[in-house]
């Protein structure tokens, strides 16, 4: 099974879908692997909704195509293209026993009746909600409902499971509990997910492939890995955990890297990617979590690694990390975030920061 | 809670007062009415004897015309339903922004009297009316066509009166039922179609009861339309007591055929709550 996976089973080519003068989704272009899970991405109204309805028929495109399985699937209605929708508000339906919503897309498909009894126990297995059938929906809690959903989903083996926001309507406990089920689910049965949502934690914690967008463009795209540490545009790194940004100019290269004068004329040295030529106006990326603070008077500086000195401005705790901001001589802030267990500093001490050249990153100016 | 259990009926009071002073009451004033005898000449005799009920089911005239009343009823719903449930599922599906506005001209109709538009039922349907002119003028009839004091006139000026009624029940109940869950059983090979059947036609139900019923009993109180479009065979029971009560003053006998009505409608109405569940309906317009 796993040899054979189909690198495109949903493709999209030129994907624009305007609602009157709203430009919901622009020139998308994108592949899908079988089997994979992907995450779209983006703040509320970049056109996430937008792409899974136009996949699902229930949007259609302005322009482009879409395939599934190589197969041009525009112009198939809805109830032909075998998909499984989950919703975020759970979308079952109020007035048919649990069995009935599990069986419903069965009673389309030619199923006969010992069989989709099977299957539908299989099912509420699979979600692990066993012998529930005779209950009516709003008999079960939140979760519940959003697991029979599910079940309702993949009982239909669909060629491609799409989920807007299915999580969003749980508390933050139920929600860390599905996101994990549904994580789990979708290996097991190996079905080619889509999930749509805007929070970056589910988005990098579940996904083969994450989708970064903004106003109906693809920012990005990448494993949570590539796009988290490898963010290639200002937006994604400011999107995706906590990023500093500082402007600079490239003034020189040498060995493997590259070495930029920031504003207040620091020399950063940055790992050399080929991107970036002398002279040219940089950006430069630190994540807040791959500074290391030292107290100024222990600190020995290693040639190796870029450093400053600050004063720190402001702490506070976020769980097992400490939070700061470090202000430099010449005013700006500096976010650094680093672990509980190690040293914790006052607000008012002078300390030195320092980063490695792997862990900074340069980006185009964008205008 | 720990609210106190005269709280909601303090509060209720100021109602329950109007209902018992507007409606118990005089309500009362009426059977106790149906039991007196009617005195030849001057004020009616103040009694307790049953001849009142006797005599409505003496013969067969008074019953027809009570089984005339809910056969027309019963038209009145079957024809309110079948032309309010589409503009109700229209409204429901439309993505207009003017939905409002299509939703305040079902109510315009009341904005005029409900006795002014039942006339001009007249200058539609009449002899000289807007369509036999209509008709005569292009050649198509050389006679006019006998339109009104029939009952296809009755229902007529009923359907215009209690379609809006229906509409807007119909439609609180279908605006109800997210679309999400016509999506969803879309996305799992519904056509349309069966998408309807399965989906937004059983959770509309409570507004096509509620509907259908506020429809029924309005009919069978009305008098106004088989009044003023109906012909002589056309009386429904409220033309009856009107009749008694206005024409011939009998107020003994208008108001034991008034009982007779009120307790039919009571039991059609607990028998259809008891079935259908009117509660139900209420728990849906939440
Ligand atoms: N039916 C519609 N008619 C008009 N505009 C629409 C419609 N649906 C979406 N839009 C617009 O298209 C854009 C993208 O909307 P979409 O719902 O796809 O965003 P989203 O990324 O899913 O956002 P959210 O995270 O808030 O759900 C928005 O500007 C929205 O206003
Ligand atoms: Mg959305």
């Amino acid at each position: 099974m796993t040899q054979e996976r189909n690198p495109r089973l949903v493709r999209f080519e030129g994907i624009v879908k305007r609602f009157g003068t709203v430009t919901a989704v622009e020139k998308m272009d994108l592949d899908i692997a079988e089997g994979t899970l992907v995450t779209l991405l983006g703040p509320s109204g970049c056109g996430k909704t937008t792409l899974l309805r136009m996949i699902a028929g229930l949007e259609d495109p302005t322009e482009g195509d879409i395939y599934i399985k190589g197969e041009r699937i525009n112009d198939i209605p809805i109830h032909k293209r075998n998909l499984g929708m989950i919703f975020q508000n759970y979308a079952l339906f109020p007035h048919k026993t649990i069995f009935d919503n599990v069986a419903f897309g069965l009673k389309y498909r030619n199923v006969n009746k010992a069989e989709v009894e099977k299957k539908v126990t299989q099912a509420l297995e699979m979600v692990r909600l066993p012998g529930v059938e005779k209950r009516m929906p709003a008999q079960l809690s939140g979760g519940q409902q959003q697991r029979i959903a599910l079940a309702r989903a993949i009982v239909i083996e669909p060629d491609v499971l799409l989920m807007d926001e299915p999580l969003s309507a749980l508390d933050e406990n139920l929600r860390e509990e599905m996101r994990r089920e549904v994580d789990n689910l979708q290996q097991m049965l190996g079905v080619t997910t889509i999930f749509v949502t805007h929070d970056q934690r589910e988005a990098l914690s579940m996904s083969d492939k994450i989708v970064v967008m903004k106003d109906g463009k693809k920012l990005q795209e990448g494993t949570p890995d590539e796009v988290y540490n490898q963010p290639n545009n200002h937006f994604v790194a400011d999107f995706l955990g906590h990023s500093n940004f500082a402007e600079g100019e490239v003034v020189g290269k040498e060995n493997r890297f590259v070495k930029v004068r920031l504003k207040d004329g620091t020399i950063f040295r940055v790992e050399d990617t080929g991107r970036f030529q002398e002279g040219e106006p940089v950006e430069l990326v630190v994540r807040a979590q791959k500074f290391d603070a030292f107290r100024q008077e222990e600190f020995t500086p290693d040639p190796e690694m870029n450093y400053f000195e600050g004063k720190i401005r402001d702490r506070s705790y976020m769980g097992g990390e400490v939070s700061y901001f470090v202000e430099l001589p010449d005013g700006t802030e500096v976010h650094i975030i680093s672990m509980m267990r190690t040293r914790i500093y006052e607000v008012g001490d002078s300390v030195s920061v320092q980063v490695a050249p792997r862990h900074c990153h340069l980006l185009p100016i964008e205008t | 809670m720990q609210e106190k259990p005269w709280k909601p009926w303090a509060l209720l009071s100021p109602s329950l007062s109007a209902v018992f002073l507007l409606l118990v009451v005089p309500v009362c004033f009426i059977v106790v009415y149906s039991f007196w005898l009617r005195a030849p000449s001057g004020a009616d005799i103040p009694a307790f004897q049953f001849g009142n009920y006797a005599k409505f089911f003496e013969d067969f005239f008074y019953p027809s015309i009570l089984i005339r009343t809910i056969r027309v009823a019963l038209e009145t719903v079957i024809l309110c339903l079948v032309m309010g449930y589409i503009p109700a599922y229209f409204f429901y599906r439309s993505e207009s922004r003017h939905k409002s506005i299509l939703l305040l001209l079902i109510m315009l109709p009341f904005w005029i009297s409900f006795i002014i538009r039942t006339l001009s039922w007249i200058n539609i349907l009449g002899d000289s009316g807007l369509i036999n002119y209509l008709l005569i003028e292009m050649g198509i009839l050389n006679e006019p066509l006998s339109m009104l004091y029939n009952e296809g006139a009755v229902l007529m000026g009923l359907l215009q009166y209690l379609l809006p009624f229906m509409i807007l029940n119909v439609y609180v109940s279908l605006d109800g039922i997210d679309k999400s869950l016509l999506e969803a059983a879309r996305s799992l090979g519904c056509t349309e179609w069966q998408a309807f059947k399965e989906v937004v036609l059983p959770l509309s139900m409570p507004g096509v009861s509620a509907g259908c019923l506020l429809v029924f009993v309005l009919t069978a109180g009305t008098y106004l339309p088989p009044m003023i479009l109906g012909g002589p065979g056309n009386d429904m029971i409220a033309n009856l007591i009107f009749k008694r009560i206005i024409g011939t003053l009998d107020w003994p006998f208008g108001s034991a055929i008034s009982v007779i009505l009120l307790v039919l409608l009571g039991i059609i109405v607990f028998t259809y709550n008891r079935y259908l569940g009117i509660n139900q309906i209420f728990k849906t317009l939440q």
